[in-house]
């Protein structure tokens, strides 16, 4: 009960918003989410949206091994 | 979450799952598992908390990709596994009520009370409904006015804020019929009881979704009083190695830090809104951890402004004090990282998800029913 799955915003109304996860639609209230646009990921949660991704952060993340080995190298 | 199971597999037919399966990559977790073997040297052990991440880490055999040097123990993370033997005898007592809809995430059903389940209830009879989100708990609400609908709130602070937040749409719905049992509980009083208690670790990775919401600094006092390192860690593969690496590489340099991994959903400040909604709605109190005991201050009760939908004042709640004793169960002490699930006589035995005795065999999530699923083998 503690997963949460990233899921794009597919329309909005109001406090709720039409999302996909890789293809499958979803309805999930996004009231505790600021500032949810159309095409962002959001985490969601037992029916809730409870935060946005942030896309460079992930990339950031996605980096982190090759940025250590980068700097390893260096030293 | 709706049938997380059903999701991954419909997922998993389609191209890719944006943010899953980047995080799945073979070669950035060779990569990972690479640098972990080049700067581990210690005798270690950390602790996962969450019972998100104990289903990844089997899941995804994380533990035979480290070097032996590093140990992996599970926590109290599973709310289904912590919530009382009260808490479910509570929630029994009230679905007997005529008058009373209980409703129930699925995991709650097969948790053993002290003399049956809810699944048994069920099966008996009395009106007891699975829901997969308290927003269906409310939509039954909404359709049965002469009812009154019970949902037992459980969970961490991933989860109060939800129940906060449909509390207060009911408010201002004028739904009356609506009630919580709420079990709810937040994470750092449990994780500073088991270092008191005396459980070993070298570092906490710390939960991903609790952190979400509450934000980074909450780990705080464990780095400065307790000297142990956290890294707030997503559940990928990927994302769990890297927390394993950033910790490894505190413990080796003597450097115990606050870090987080999982910054591309948890922000150091956390979700302000919801943290703001589950402290309007619920304020901290003592509460019981099934196999660890009572923990100050580590339970959300509701606040006098909303006792009105206490589920509490519909029934006689029980006052009589947990046993830890479950028929020779030892989750209290595989909660408490003492023993794994290959300890127990039961595991496998007496005791299998279809036919749990503790509350560790019955949730998704808990380390028995995780080692059932992807360890059973080893045992
Ligand atoms: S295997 Fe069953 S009886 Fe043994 S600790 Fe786990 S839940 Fe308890």
């Amino acid at each position: 009960m503690c997963l949460s799955i990233p899921a794009e915003v597919l329309s909005i109304n109001g406090d709720m918003a039409e999302v996909s996860v890789g293809g499958t639609k979803y309805n999930a209230n996004i009231e505790l989410v600021e500032n949810v646009n159309i095409g962002d990921f959001i985490l969601i949660h037992s029916g809730y949206g409870i935060a946005k991704i942030d896309e460079a952060e992930a990339m950031d993340t996605l980096n982190l091994m090759q940025e250590i080995k980068k700097k390893a190298g260096r030293k | 979450m709706r049938n997380d199971l059903s999701i991954q597999k419909s997922t998993r037919r389609s191209l890719t799952i944006k943010f899953i399966d980047e995080y799945r990559n073979k070669k950035l977790i060779d990569e990972a598992v690479e640098a972990i073997r080049n700067v581990s040297r210690k005798e270690v052990t950390l602790m996962e908390v969450c019972g998100g991440h104990t289903m990844s880490i089997h899941k995804f055999g994380i533990p035979s990709l480290l070097p032996k040097n590093i140990k992996l123990l599970s926590g109290p993370g599973c709310p289904v596994c912590v919530t009382s033997r009260n808490f479910i005898d509570d929630t029994l007592e009230c679905s007997k009520q005529d008058d009373i809809i209980l409703t129930t995430l699925g995991d709650l059903i097969r948790v053993p009370g002290t003399e049956t389940s809810l699944f048994k209830e069920k099966a008996r009879g009395s009106d007891i409904r699975i829901v997969y989100s308290i927003l269906d708990a409310i939509k039954i609400a909404e359709e049965n006015k002469d009812k009154k609908v019970v949902f037992p709130g459980i969970g961490f602070e991933t989860t109060a804020p939800l129940s906060a937040t449909a509390l207060i749409q009911t408010r201002d719905k004028g739904l009356n019929n609506f009630f919580i049992l709420s079990a709810h509980k937040i994470m750092p009083p449990v994780m500073t009881a088991l270092i008191d208690e005396g459980v070993k670790i070298n570092g906490y990775i710390c939960p991903g979704h609790v952190s979400v919401i509450t934000g980074i600094q909450i780990y705080k006092p464990i780095v400065e009083n307790y000297n142990l390192g956290c890294v707030v860690s997503g559940f990928e593969p990927l994302d769990i190695l890297q927390s394993i690496y950033m910790l490894i590489k505190q413990i080796e340099q003597d450097s115990p830090a606050l870090e987080n991994q999982y910054s591309r959903a948890v922000k150091p400040e956390g979700n302000k809104k919801a943290l703001e909604m589950m402290y309007r709605v619920f304020e901290p109190i003592d509460d019981w951890w099934r196999g660890i005991g009572n923990i100050l201050n580590s339970g959300l009760a509701l606040r006098e402004e909303f006792k009105s939908f206490d589920a509490r004042q519909l029934f006689d709640p029980l006052t009589r004090i947990d046993s830890n004793k479950d028929m020779g169960c030892i989750c209290g002490e595989i909660l408490k990282g003492l023993k794994t699930p290959a300890d127990c006589p039961l595991f496998n035995k007496a005791c299998t998800p279809v036919d749990p005795v503790g509350a560790c065999m019955v949730s998704g999530e808990g380390s028995c029913a995780t080692w059932y699923r992807y360890a059973r083998e080893a045992v």
